[in-house]
C-alpha cells in the first residue's frame, strides 16, 4: 500500500506548482525506497528505463528545427492570409476539417505525418485563430489561448480515437501480445474494427463542441458583449 | 540498415546545436544554465548507451537540479519581426507550403513504400522503428527544401530551433522523465497494488457494474500511471478476461479493443501525459499550463460514457 505514496507525490507536487521534473525525480525515489530498493537501485533503474525510452518524444524534438524555419519565412502568416481569404470559414467549422482529415490518415498507419508541432503550431493554430478574426474580429489574448488549446486539442481526440483502427499500431499488438499470454488467439483486425465505432462517436462529439465553440467566440465578440465577461 | 542510433544521433546532434546557440544568446540572463540543459540533453541521446545506468542516472539528476532550481531561462531569441514575416510570406506566397508538405510526403513513402525494401536479404530500416527513422529523414528532406526554396540562410534550422526549444524550456523532457518513472513505479510494484485496490474493493457482480468497474478503472488508473499501456495489462488481467470473458461471456475483442479506448479517456485528462496535454500550451505560448487538459475535459468524460455503452451494448451479442 505504501508504494502508492509515489503517485500522491505526483498529485501533489504538481498541484503545488513544483518544477515537474522534480517531483517525477522524488517520486520515483519514493516509490522505489519504499519498495526496498536502495538509492543507488532507485538512480540505476531511473538511468536506464530514461536511457530506454529515449523514443519518445524524438517526434517532437526533430522537427524543431524544421518548423522554426518555415515560421522564419512566414509560414504561420501565410496560412491566415489563406484563411482570411475563404468565405463562410469558422474557426469551430475548420478544426473539424482537420479532425476528419486527422483521423482518416491516422486510420490507415499516418499518424506521424501531423501533430502538435509539425502542425498545430505553425499551421493550424494560426489559420483557426485568423478563421476566427475573419468571422467575429480581432480575438482578445484570453480567447486567442482558449483557439489555441482547442486547435491541441482536437489532434489529441483525432489521434486517441483513431490509431487503434490502424492494425499494425503498438497499442494493438500489445493487447494481441497480452491476449496471446493468456491464451487467446486473436487476430490484430478483430481489435481493429471494434475501434471504429468509438472512432465516429469522437468525431460526432467533439464536432459538436467545436460547433458550440463557434457560437461561443460569436458571442463573445458581439456588440454588447464587451467590458469583463468571463 | 538503418536503425534508431540513426535518429538518436540527428537528435544529439541538434541539441548540441541547440547548446552553443544558447549559449550565445546575450539577451538570456540564464544563458549557461540553458546550454548546460541542452547539451546533457544532447549527451544523453549521442552517448547513453555507453554511460551505463547509473551514469544515465546522474546525468537524469543533473537535468532535474538546472530545471528545478530555476536555472534554466524561458527566453528564446525574437522571431524575426512580423513586417519581414509577412514581407516574406507575400514574397514566397503558397511556396512556403511546400517544404511542410515535403515532410509528410516522405514520411508516407518511407511508412508505405521504404519499409519492406531488403538488400541483399538485410532490410534498408529496421522495420520496427520504420515511423521514426521516415520522419527523420522526412525532417532532414524539408530543411533542405526550405533552406534552397525559401532562400533561408543555412544557420536558420538551429538558430530558429533554438528559439523554439527554449520557448518551451525543460518541460520539452518531460514525456521521457515520466516514461521512466512508469518504468520504476513499474519494478515497485506500484500497478499491481492499485489493481488489487480495484479487484478487491469494487462491485462486479452485474454485467453493467462490471463493464462500468473495467472503463472507469482504464481511464482512472491510465491518469495515475500517465499512459493507457500499463494500465491494460492490469485491468484486463484483473477484471476483463476473469469475469467480463469468464463470467459473463463477452467478446474478447470488443471488451479489448473499447478498454484500450476508454484508457485513452484518461489520458486526455491527466498531466502526466506530458507530450499530449503539457508540452502543447507550452509550444503554443498558452499561460495557462493546464488549458488543453480543461479543454479537453468535456470529450473525455462523454467518450468515457459512449465507451460503456458500447462496451455493454456490443460486447454480449450472440
Amino acid at each position: 500500500m505504501l508504494i502508492l505514496l509515489g503517485v500522491g507525490v505526483i498529485v501533489v507536487g504538481f498541484a503545488v506548482g513544483l518544477n515537474p521534473l522534480l517531483v517525477v525525480v522524488i517520486a520515483a525515489f519514493t516509490s522505489g525506497l519504499l519498495a526496498h530498493m536502495t538509492p543507488l537501485q532507485v538512480l540505476a533503474a531511473f538511468g536506464h528505463a530514461y536511457n530506454e525510452n529515449r523514443f519518445v518524444s524524438i517526434a517532437y524534438l526533430v522537427v524543431l528545427p524544421l518548423v522554426g524555419t518555415l515560421e522564419r519565412a512566414g509560414v504561420r502568416e501565410q496560412a491566415a492570409r489563406i484563411i482570411a481569404r475563404l468565405r463562410g470559414v469558422s474557426a469551430g467549422r475548420f478544426l473539424i476539417s482537420y479532425m476528419v482529415l486527422r483521423q482518416l490518415t491516422t486510420a490507415i498507419g499516418l499518424m506521424s505525418i501531423a501533430g502538435q508541432a509539425q502542425t498545430i503550431r505553425p499551421l493550424v493554430a494560426p489559420m483557426a485563430e485568423a478563421a476566427a478574426e475573419r468571422a467575429n474580429g480581432p480575438p482578445a489574448p484570453e480567447t486567442r489561448a482558449a483557439i489555441r488549446a482547442m486547435s491541441a486539442a482536437t489532434d489529441n481526440v483525432a489521434v486517441f480515437f483513431s490509431e487503434d483502427i490502424f492494425v499494425a499500431l503498438g497499442s494493438v499488438l500489445l493487447m494481441v501480445g497480452f491476449l496471446a499470454s493468456a491464451k487467446i488467439v486473436m487476430d490484430p483486425i478483430r481489435l481493429s474494427v471494434w475501434a471504429i465505432p468509438s472512432a465516429l462517436a469522437a468525431l460526432a462529439i467533439h464536432a459538436v463542441r467545436l460547433l458550440l465553440f463557434d457560437l461561443r467566440l460569436a458571442r463573445g465578440a458581439g456588440p454588447d458583449a464587451g467590458g469583463d465577461a468571463p | 540498415m538503418i536503425k534508431l542510433g540513426f535518429v538518436y544521433l540527428l537528435a544529439g546532434l541538434t541539441f548540441a546545436g541547440f547548446a552553443i546557440y544558447s549559449a550565445r544568446d546575450a539577451a538570456n540572463p540564464k544563458r549557461f544554465g540553458n546550454a548546460a540543459f541542452w547539451g546533457l540533453t544532447a549527451l544523453g541521446f549521442l552517448a547513453g548507451d555507453r554511460l551505463g545506468d547509473l551514469g544515465n542516472g546522474v546525468l537524469v539528476l543533473g537535468l532535474a537540479i538546472l530545471g528545478g532550481l530555476g536555472l534554466v531561462g524561458r527566453g528564446g531569441r525574437p522571431l524575426a519581426p512580423s513586417g519581414d514575416r509577412l514581407a516574406s510570406a507575400e514574397r514566397l506566397g503558397n511556396r512556403i507550403f511546400v517544404p511542410a508538405l515535403v515532410l509528410p510526403l516522405v514520411v508516407a513513402i518511407g511508412v508505405l513504400a521504404l519499409k519492406p525494401v531488403q538488400i541483399g536479404g538485410v532490410p534498408l530500416m529496421d522495420p520496427k522503428q520504420a515511423t521514426l527513422i521516415s520522419l527523420a529523414l522526412a525532417v532532414i528532406a524539408a530543411v533542405a527544401a526550405a533552406l534552397v526554396l525559401l532562400r533561408q540562410p543555412l544557420s536558420a534550422p538551429l538558430q530558429e530551433g533554438e528559439r523554439l526549444v527554449n520557448t518551451v524550456g525543460w518541460a520539452i523532457l518531460l514525456p521521457q522523465y515520466l516514461a521512466a518513472l512508469g518504468a520504476v513505479f513499474a519494478a515497485a510494484g506500484v500497478g499491481k497494488e492499485i489493481g488489487i485496490l480495484v479487484t478487491t474493493y469494487l462491485p462486479v457482480d452485474t454485467r453493467l457494474a462490471a463493464v462500468s468497474v473495467y472503463c472507469v478503472g482504464m481511464a482512472a488508473f491510465t491518469m495515475a500511471m500517465g499512459n493507457a499501456f500499463a494500465a491494460f495489462p492490469v485491468l484486463t488481467g484483473g477484471v476483463a478476461l476473469p469475469i467480463l470473458v469468464g463470467q459473463f461471456g463477452g467478446n474478447p475483442a470488443v471488451i479489448c479493443s473499447i478498454g484500450m479506448l476508454s484508457g485513452y479517456c484518461g489520458t486526455l485528462l491527466t498531466p502526466l501525459a506530458a507530450n499530449f496535454n503539457l508540452v502543447p500550451p507550452a509550444l503554443l505560448e498558452i499561460p495557462d499550463r493546464y488549458a488543453v487538459i480543461k479543454t479537453q475535459v468535456p470529450t473525455a468524460l462523454l467518450m468515457l460514457i459512449v465507451n460503456v455503452v458500447l462496451m455493454y451494448v456490443l460486447a454480449f451479442q450472440k
